[in-house]
């Protein structure tokens, strides 16, 4: 397939591209808006990215590889990192995989067949007070998940439904 | 205020005021008058030495893990020769245990960016740079609107506030990779490259980005600037330990019943932490060990926690470290076998590769600590990780290494019964 970015991402492109004063450090923010237009960066679409930019395509597919975010195939419509990582580790987050795993009968890092869930375990998300917890395809946290949560979770994103940003409240001082 | 009266304290970052990341709101709660005051009470502040040199005398140690002085990080760029300076902003936060910066971004992202201002006219910078980790796709559109608002409203851009100050303030992310916290190696991320961090001499403030001066803090580093330069550096060195002074972004998860990010003076008894902030431990149960910092500082047992405070000093006491003061507490339940052997999986994952000891050494003790994790392992394996430690320490090309190493030292040695009792047994009951 041949990929092309719209007339909008180019003028993303652009606005990318003014903030430094080389080319080159548009390699990770392109490939990012790459990824959001085509929901991956496999070879072609870094093929893409580099005559885009006229960057060399072994730089831009060095970029790509080096980074986990950027998918360099074709994932789930939802993509599931859950971190295990070492608060989470300590609060449950390998039950919410296992949980998971078994839920969606599939193993870690594989996708379900009807192409719904990718199921991944990930490394610390800076969000550790609020163990165990999960992100949607590089987007929202949902965070303190329990089995009901991930239930929910599920039913509505098979719905469509995303989940919203959840705000977690400062710690009030009157608690000292 | 001494650390004594710490209940006292009242936040400046994550102060309990509604919408403060609005600039208004921010505004009207004195926000910007320091900007204000450094561009244009010339009498108070004559030049941009005068700048880093009250910052250089506040002692802000860095809080991004190393904790070196702020200002006198400032003071080593070298004079200005009409070339691009630049400002790198670290907001990777990435290491486990670790997740304050983000309440900046959320709750006060304006602080942050007064800051950076601050420090960027300081050292005579023309752009400024914040990198985010790109999973903070949330924080990383806050960022961009606060900026935007920021612009606008004529704090920064051309003639900042008719001073003839002009900086530009861009936001940038990664995209998935603990190593782009590394300083050097966040500049090559910015520069567009595979986050490789680059051999030091030259640092980053003789040939940083595009081999120009550059300087990077960490963002609580920058938020609390805008204290010092309005409270005067001699109020900072009031709050906390002496020698750690300033509020921290106490970062507490693991196993209390509040976990959360408490701004609180630094050199807090780490037991006062857990009980009266925290909450207490969950379920009643006991406290059995504190990561202190995140997880590349030593790990420490809960008898070693009698007097100890978290500052450099104490805690150097009993061999660990503040680091970014993410403080992990594990209940008696805990499985340290397991604990460390995440940690070392950690590490292992996000090694850049370009250095053998900590490309290969991560690995093995990963694979060594799997081994013992499954019961399959020998007493003599616990000193073969010993003595990978020390092959790993001071070898390589940036600290990866030695934080995968300590935390592989010093829970062997604080919890070598642990250890030893898993090798001899060969069936793993899971907790
Ligand atoms: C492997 C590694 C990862 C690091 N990750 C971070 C990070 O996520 N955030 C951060 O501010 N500093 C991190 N640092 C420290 C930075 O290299 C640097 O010292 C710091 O950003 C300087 O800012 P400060 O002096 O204000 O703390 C890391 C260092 C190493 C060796
Ligand atoms: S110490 Fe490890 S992470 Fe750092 S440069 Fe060397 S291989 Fe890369
Ligand atoms: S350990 Fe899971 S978010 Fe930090």
């Amino acid at each position: 397939m041949a990929y092309e970015f719209t007339k909008e991402d180019l003028k993303e492109i652009e606005k990318i591209k003014a903030k430094f004063p080389e080319v080159m450090p548009a390699t990770l923010p392109v490939l990012w808006v790459a990824q959001k237009r085509f929901g991956h960066v496999e070879p072609e679409v870094q093929k893409l990215v580099a005559k885009t930019l006229d960057l060399p395509e072994a730089h831009v597919h060095g970029v790509a590889t080096f980074y986990t975010q950027y998918y360099k195939e074709e994932k789930g419509k939802f993509v599931l990192d859950v971190c295990t990582c070492l608060s989470c580790q300590l609060c449950g987050g390998y039950d919410i995989l296992h949980y998971l795993e078994k839920k969606l009968g599939i193993k870690t890092g594989n996708t379900t067949e009807d192409g719904m869930f990718t199921l991944n375990q990930v490394e610390c998300l800076g969000a550790c007070g609020y163990a165990p917890m999960l992100q949607v395809t590089n987007d929202k946290y949902v965070n303190h998940l329990t089995p009901e949560k991930v239930d929910k979770l599920l039913d509505d994103l098979k719905e469509g439904k995303e989940p919203e940003y959840e705000k977690i409240g400062m710690p009030r001082r009157k608690n000292i | 205020m001494s650390t004594a009266d710490w209940k006292n304290y009242e936040p400046v970052i994550i102060p309990d005021i509604k919408d403060l990341d609005k600039i208004d709101v921010y505004v009207k709660n004195g926000g910007y008058k320091a900007l204000e005051s450094i561009l244009k009470d010339k009498k108070k502040w004559a030049d941009p030495k005068s700048v880093i040199n009250e910052v250089k005398e506040a002692n802000i140690r860095g809080r991004g893990g190393a904790g070196f002085n702020a200002g006198l990080k400032w003071s080593f760029m070298p004079p200005a020769d009409g070339g691009p300076r630049y400002l790198a902003c670290n907001g990777d936060e990435s290491e486990p245990g670790t997740f304050k910066d983000r309440k900046i971004f959320e709750y006060n992202p304006h602080i942050f960016i007064e800051g950076a201002l601050i420090a960027a006219y300081a050292m005579e910078i023309t752009t400024i740079y914040v990198y985010i980790r790109g999973e903070y796709k949330a924080y990383i559109d806050m960022m961009e609107k606060a900026i935007a608002d920021a612009y606008e409203k004529g704090y920064i851009g051309k003639n900042i506030l008719g001073s003839g100050y002009s900086v530009d303030f861009y936001v940038t992310y990664g995209a998935g990779a603990y190593i782009c916290g590394e300083e050097t190696s966040m500049l090559e991320s910015l520069e567009g490259k595979r986050g490789y961090p680059r051999v030091k001499p030259p640092f980053p403030a003789q040939k940083g980005l595009w081999g120009r001066p550059t300087t990077i803090n960490n963002i609580e580093t920058l938020a609390h600037v805008p204290s010092v330069i309005n409270r005067g550096a001699e109020w900072f060195k009031s709050v906390g330990a002496e020698n750690h002074p300033g509020a921290f972004l106490y970062g507490i998860s693991g196993h209390v019943k509040r976990p959360g990010v408490y701004e609180l003076p630094s050199g807090v008894p780490v037991l006062e932490l857990i009980n009266d902030v925290a909450g207490g431990m969950r379920n009643g149960k006991k406290l059995k060990a504190v990561i202190p910092g995140g997880s590349s500082t030593p790990v420490l047992r809960a008898d070693q926690l009698d007097e100890i405070t978290m500052d450099s000093d104490s805690l150097r006491t009993v061999g660990s470290m503040v680091g970014t003061a993410g403080m992990v507490i594990m209940d008696e339940d805990t499985d340290m076998v397991d604990v460390l052997w995440r940690i070392a999986h950690f590490y292992h994952h996000e090694s850049c590769g370009q250095c053998t000891p900590c490309r290969e050494g991560t690995g093995w003790l990963e694979k060594i600590l799997l081994k013992i994790k499954n019961g399959e392992g020998e007493v003599k394996d616990l000193d073969l990780l010993l003595d990978l430690t020390t092959q790993m320490e001071g070898r390589t090309i940036c600290a990866l290494a030695d934080a995968a190493a300590w935390p592989v030292r010093y829970t062997i040695n604080r919890f070598r019964d642990e250890f030893e009792a898993r090798c001899k047994k060969k069936v793993h009951v899971i907790a």
